[in-house]
């Protein structure tokens, strides 16, 4: 019989203990593990992204329920377990599900500190420490108001930064002289406070908390020197405490942390501890890196091993999106000490090495901290730096004979340098992987070996051992680049154009590093469009990087003329309409008339200057522009439906209309083709479409992501609603998802594929308030959207007013044609 | 011969943008860089004859709206392997009004 393991706690460290585990002995133990929390085992580093918006709770799940599956692992979710019975070897949950062991571990984490000042009871006081708080957070934050946080480090700033995202006034509050104290040295600890100031957050330090105010919820926080700051909510992100009571109930021996031994056992032989619950040699650890050294052992251990656990230095990123920062080891000053300071007020760049001996004792970086890591190796290694000491402070590429070609400096990494610091994995370990399991791009090392799965500052990294290792068969296009003007690809672009609060082209070419003085006809339609989304009411629409068609609002023809479709809506005309087309044709002498694939009627052969003309005559008529030309809502395709069909089984036709009035005007990623079909025999084709409707006898069914161009696609299904008012609810919802998330040209079927048909079905269908949501937001932007820019460039509101005619004509003033030499 | 005629005011032109001037000998694009910089090229693409005055203006370059053909607006040649170019029209810009010199358009049917 197979050994019972059990595990209490579904954090990280005891997650990467299973992992080796079941690497080294796949069928060494029966896994049980308690949870208390009601999730599978997710990145707590990444909690700020979650917090800022940058990253979703899907993005940042470790083990999915498939690992517990394919694993055999027994995960009891939302079961908090109360005791641990050493002599008959059980644990009991709170609600009475129990379990034996042979092999006990014990990760149960730590819990927040909380200041015990009076008020700190009142609801809208919050921890940081996991999601729940996290989804505290944002749920307060949607009232806007003042956040104050309590606490000015890593955590403490790390909330203050995703509140101000959400759009909350923040003040941090701090109670020494400079923040980050612990990690940084003053200087450091300067720029950083005027960084996260000038990011408009306000920064108090020396502030001693006295009380917070309120009488059924906070109101306020006040400080020792009388100061009262108004507060809608506080955060308390002060520090944690190992989580021992449980193992100290169960008489376990127990400092400040678990007490355990090299091999992470406890004082009962039977029994272990990893993560934050746990002290080693006199010290606790709330730092991933050193958790997942414990995790390695202990998974040694598990299988008869013996290696040991000697304590971990640590280093320290913060996470804020525009702020780099990195520290490591022991800085403070002292008569034996030396130190290399560099200091570039100007490019805000501040480096401090603090040696010893010729070695290095303490590392701070700040604003490049490209070289962290090599400082840090050399540090954990011991090295003497003796050598290299005259150019050390400028880094790797600098070091005496090394090269600088930053692929060979990786190649000339040792096979134990640590590459990714979040989650402990070393070069040896990424080689490996990427020759044994074939690994291909940098999200296939991220899957197999964590690397960069976290804070993703050592991407480069892993992309030079990938291009080591793989030689030319190495492709670095898994991310494929905008364009010639960054490195930069569309989803990484979008999600910095939101998280930096860009809101013009220039600015994001500045702030992304662009290449280009004003990048190319590939990236600037991309990025206008990208801000139009973003930014609705705020950004202003960029004509000049607007293909020529979107704006002249017609389509240009191989022979320079245009074309111009009037929006006919649900593709139903009358006489009157008919017979305005019919007087623009004469009187413009328009050459071809012809219905289009979408049930409209296309002017083909119109010269440029006749358009603000040929809109006026047709806006006389009651026509506005049908966005033939745009990446945006084209046309809604019906048939008869009900009102004529006999086999019709509801008004396809008024809903197509009622859809085409909604979301007439909303800019896209790439054009939207819809159709609605009065019952399935499907006369307007919409299950080809980029979002379609076939209607049924008990309502309406959804479906989305079909293709009838360049592919050829039958669509998914998204679902099947009762009633007219929510198809249109979904489908704008699902226009907006697709709105936010499409890279530009990327149509629906394709963004949808690169997602997963399942993410959308899962946001838009199952998750009632994330559909909510976007469909505000979608009506938010329509506001801004829906303004006919035919009138508006008729009336000469709109556009460059002088776009429609010649700057000059020049006739007699002109030498003969046969008088003109011909071109050298 | 030099020939340099006035056809209008830096102003009139936008930011990144183009415009016309219609001749006896076909139609000159005129361009504005972000820096304020006039160029005037044959308004025809070398690749299909798209207008290149309608392209977007990146850099001292337009992109064709027809083909993504990308033509500098410095010496008229295609960028990239496919070749071929068009006429350049020297620019004299004098207190904000621009003059091209039209003794230097080749003979071309009138577009």
């Amino acid at each position: 019989m197979r050994k019972r393991l059990v595990v209490i706690g579904n954090g990280m460290a005891p997650g990467r203990a299973l992992e080796r585990l079941f690497e080294a002995a796949p069928d060494a133990y029966d896994v049980t593990i308690f949870n208390a929390e009601p999730r599978v085992n997710y990145d707590r580093i990444m909690l700020s992204p979650v917090l800022s918006g940058e990253k979703s709770y899907e993005d940042i799940i470790i083990h999915d329920d498939a690992w517990y599956t394919s694993n055999n692992v027994r995960l009891l979710q939302g079961k908090r377990v109360t005791e641990i019975d050493r002599e008959a070897k059980r644990v009991t949950a709170a609600d009475g599900t129990t379990a034996d062991y042979d092999k006990l571990i014990i990760a149960t984490g730590s819990n927040p500190f909380i200041i015990p000042v009076p008020g700190h009871q009142l609801p809208g006081v919050l921890a940081y420490r996991d999601l729940d708080d996290v989804e505290k957070m944002l749920h307060g934050a949607k009232t806007g108001g003042r956040a104050v946080v309590i606490g000015g480090g890593l955590l403490g700033l790390e909330a203050a930064a995703g509140l101000k995202m959400q759009g909350m006034d923040v003040t941090v509050l701090h109670i020494m002289p400079t923040l980050m104290e612990r990690q940084l040295d003053p200087s450091a600890g300067y720029l950083l406070e005027k960084a996260v100031e000038d990011r408009g957050i306000e920064v108090i330090c020396k502030a001693n908390t006295k009380e917070i105010l309120g009488v059924d919820k906070v109101e306020g926080v006040k400080l020792d020197d009388g100061r009262i700051i108004d507060a809608t909510m506080v955060v308390m992100a002060v520090g944690i405490r190992p989580s021992v009571q449980l193992a100290k109930d169960a008489g376990l021996t127990v400092n400040r942390g678990i007490v355990v031994d090299d091999g992470m056992r406890t004082s009962d032989p039977d029994i272990y501890a990893v993560g934050e619950c746990v002290e080693h040699d006199g010290m606790v650890y709330g730092l991933v890196a050193p958790l997942y050294e414990m995790a390695a052992v202990l998974a040694d251990r598990l299988v008869e091993g013996a290696r040991e656990y000697k304590g971990s230095q640590t280093s320290t990123k913060l996470k804020v999106t525009g702020i780099d920062l990195f520290s490591a080891g022991d800085f403070a000053e002292a008569d034996d000490r030396e130190e290399i300071v560099l200091r570039d007020a100007a490019s805000g760049v501040y480096k401090r090495l603090v040696l010893k001996d010729n070695k290095i004792l303490g590392v701070v970086l700040y604003g490049d901290t490209a070289d962290g890591a090599w400082y840090f190796q050399m540090m954990k290694d011991g090295a003497d730096i003796g050598e290299l000491r005259d150019t050390l402070i400028f880094g790797q590429a600098f070091a005496g004979a090394s090269p600088l070609d930053p692929t060979a400096a990786v190649a000339a990494l040792p096979a134990d340098a640590e590459i990714c610091g979040c989650n402990g994995v070393c070069k040896g370990r990424i080689e490996t992987a990427i020759t044994d399991k074939n690994l291909k791009n940098v999200d296939d090392v991220r899957t197999h070996t964590k690397a960069s799965a976290s804070c993703g500052s050592c991407t480069g990294l892993v992309e030079q051992l990938l291009k080591l290792t793989l030689g030319d068969a190495y492709n670095p296009a898994g991310v494929a680049a905008m364009c010639k003007c960054t490195d930069l690809g569309h989803s990484d672009v979008r999600r910095l154009i939101v998280a930096k609060g860009l809101k013009s082209i220039p600015a994001v070419m500045q702030e992304l590093q662009w290449k280009t003085a004003n990048g190319c006809a590939k990236c600037r339609p991309a990025l206008n469009y990208y801000l139009v989304a973003d930014w609705p009411g705020e950004y202003v629409d960029d004509e000049q990087s607007r293909f020529i068609n979107e704006r002249v609002h017609a389509n240009i023809q191989k022979d320079g003329t245009y074309s111009v479709v009037p929006r006919m809506w649900g593709g139903v005309t009358s006489s009157d309409e008919l017979r305005a087309i019919a007087d623009v044709v004469d009187k413009y002498e328009i050459p071809t008339v012809k219905v289009t694939g979408g049930q409209r009627i296309d002017m083909l052969g119109v010269k440029k200057e006749d358009l603000p003309a040929v809109w006026a005559d047709l806006g006389k008529a009651g026509f506005v522009s049908g966005h033939a030309y745009a990446k945006g809502l084209r046309t809604v395709k019906t048939c008869v439906g009900s009102d004529w069909c006999r086999f019709g089984t509801q008004d396809s036709t008024g809903l197509g209309i009622k859809l085409e009035r909604f979301l007439w005007g909303a800019w896209t990623p790439a054009k939207v083709k819809l159709a609605v079909s009065g019952c399935p025999r499907n006369c307007a084709e919409a299950t080809c479409k980029d979002i379609g409707v076939v209607c049924v006898d008990s309502g309406y069914e959804i479906h989305f992501a079909g293709a009838a161009g360049l592919d050829i696609k039958g669509t998914e299904i998204l679902c099947s609603v009762p009633t007219e008012a929510e198809a249109i609810e979904y489908i704008a919802a699902l226009t907006q998802m697709y709105r936010e998330q499409g890279h530009y040209l990327e149509r629906i079927y394709k963004w949808a594929k690169r997602i997963g048909y399942d993410t959308v079905r899962n946001q838009i269908v199952h998750d009632a308030e994330k559909r909510q949501g976007y469909f505000e937001r979608f009506q938010h932007a329509q506001k801004f959207a829906q303004d006919d820019p035919w009138a508006a460039r008729a009336a000469k509101t709109g556009g460059h007013a002088t776009e429609f005619t010649p700057l000059a004509e020049i006739g007699t003033a002109f030498p003969k044609p046969e008088m003109m030499e011909p071109a050298e | 011969m030099t020939t340099f005629i006035k056809v209008g005011k830096v102003s009139d032109i936008p930011v990144l943008g183009a415009r016309c001037v219609k001749t006896p000998a076909g139609t000159i694009g005129v361009f504005r860089t972000a820096d304020d910089q006039i160029f005037a090229i044959e308004n025809r693409c070398p690749h299909k004859g798209g207008p290149l005055s309608e392209g977007i203006v990146h850099g001292t370059s337009v992109t064709c709206p027809l083909h993504n053909t990308v033509v500098s607006l410095t010496t008229g040649l295609v960028e990239g392997p496919d070749g071929g170019g068009v006429v350049t029209i020297p620019v004299e810009v004098v207190d904000g009004e621009i003059h091209l010199d039209l003794g230097r358009l080749p003979v071309r049917e009138v577009a």
